[in-house]
């Protein structure tokens, strides 16, 4: 009885939050129903007897994604009221759309049957006296492990290409130019000259060699240039 | 009456047409489409680890799993072209992106 009831508990505030994530008024309402969809969906995976991956919903998706939603709605400037202007014509459109698609789904659901010989067909049969996460971790790395790879590269992809999108050159950042750097030759900064004995430095004429100096560094130009 | 893989498909099933409405509904705001994708794809997991653990089979978990990590992957990549297009245009309306186009 206890498992039906929090079965129905979970169920019912996992699709109350979903409904509110579609239809808040407030885009970060939106986001913290999102972080109680996410919270009732790992309630729900741990009674279908999927542990890790529950535990993996909360800390991936309510740690890093939904924040992630948070830090870019809150960080943007933008009028929500004004966005919401085309709600009424969208309405018809979506019950419809959505009703049709639940109607279908409601025919699948209510006709569909396991097949007889559905046990035997099994991938992985979940080994007996493992633990789901130490299961799990056994196949992840060895009948899995290349679209375990894959899956990391995707992410790296992705990591980059967020990185790629919104990085901005500043005018006034003064990073380090490393090809520059390696690129330089001796023979651009440094000349051996002969000094004649007794006759000191200031007799040869050094000076430095002419740098393309930038122009914003008027300052400390007379405290390196006074030596000579 | 216990709990069956009927209930959870019934309420992935419910979850993954809120996720659709969402989309029609909020035809405008790039955000709140990419958080009903999030939820089309939470009904899809729920699926896959509501028949993995009827039929004990862990290859549901692992394909969930991936569903996971792609869904994280889109996330991240679609939040900054949201950014990137906010920079730009200061507005993120998405009936002006077919500017975009080529």
């Amino acid at each position: 009885m206890a498992p039906t009831f929090f079965f129905y508990l979970f169920s019912v505030v996992l699709i109350f939050c979903a409904a509110m994530v579609v239809s808040a008024r407030n885009p970060v309402h939106s986001v913290l129903f999102l972080i109680g969809a996410f919270f009732n969906a790992a309630a729900l995976f741990l009674m279908a007897g999927a542990e890790f991956l529950a535990f993996i919903l909360v800390i991936v998706y309510v740690g890093a994604v939904a924040v992630l939603f948070l830090f870019v709605v809150m960080m943007l400037d933008i009028d929500f009221e004004q966005l919401r202007s085309g709600l009424q014509r969208y309405l018809p459109v979506g019950i419809a759309v959505g009703a049709l698609l639940l109607v279908e789904l409601g025919v699948v659901i209510v006709g569909w049957q396991f097949h007889p010989a559905a046990a035997g067909v099994r991938f992985v049969p979940a080994p007996v006296g493992l633990s789901n996460t130490a299961a799990l971790g056994e196949i992840l790395y060895t009948k899995y492990l290349l679209p375990f790879q894959a899956a990391g590269l995707v992410l790296l992809v992705a990591m980059i290409g967020a990185i790629v999108l919104t990085l901005r050159e500043r005018k006034s950042s003064r990073h380090q130019r490393i090809a520059a750097q390696t690129a330089r030759s001796p023979g651009e900064t440094l000349e051996m000259l002969d000094i004649a004995l007794g006759a000191g430095v200031g007799a040869a004429d050094i000076r430095r060699p002419p740098v393309a100096e930038p122009e914003a560094e008027p300052a400390t130009a007379g405290h390196h240039g006074g030596g000579h | 009456m216990a709990v069956s893989v009927g209930h959870f498909l019934v309420v992935s099933a419910i979850l993954l047409v809120l996720g659709v409405f969402g989309i029609f509904l909020n035809r405008k705001n790039v955000i709140v489409i990419l958080m009903s994708i999030e939820l089309i794809l939470l009904a899809v997991n729920l699926n896959l680890v509501a028949f993995s653990g009827a039929l004990g089979d862990l290859a549901g978990q692992v394909m969930a799993m991936f569903v996971l990590t792609v869904a994280a992957a889109e996330a991240a990549i679609g939040l900054a072209i949201v950014v990137v297009y906010f920079r730009n245009r200061g507005s993120i309306q998405v009936e002006d992106v077919n500017l975009m186009k080529g």
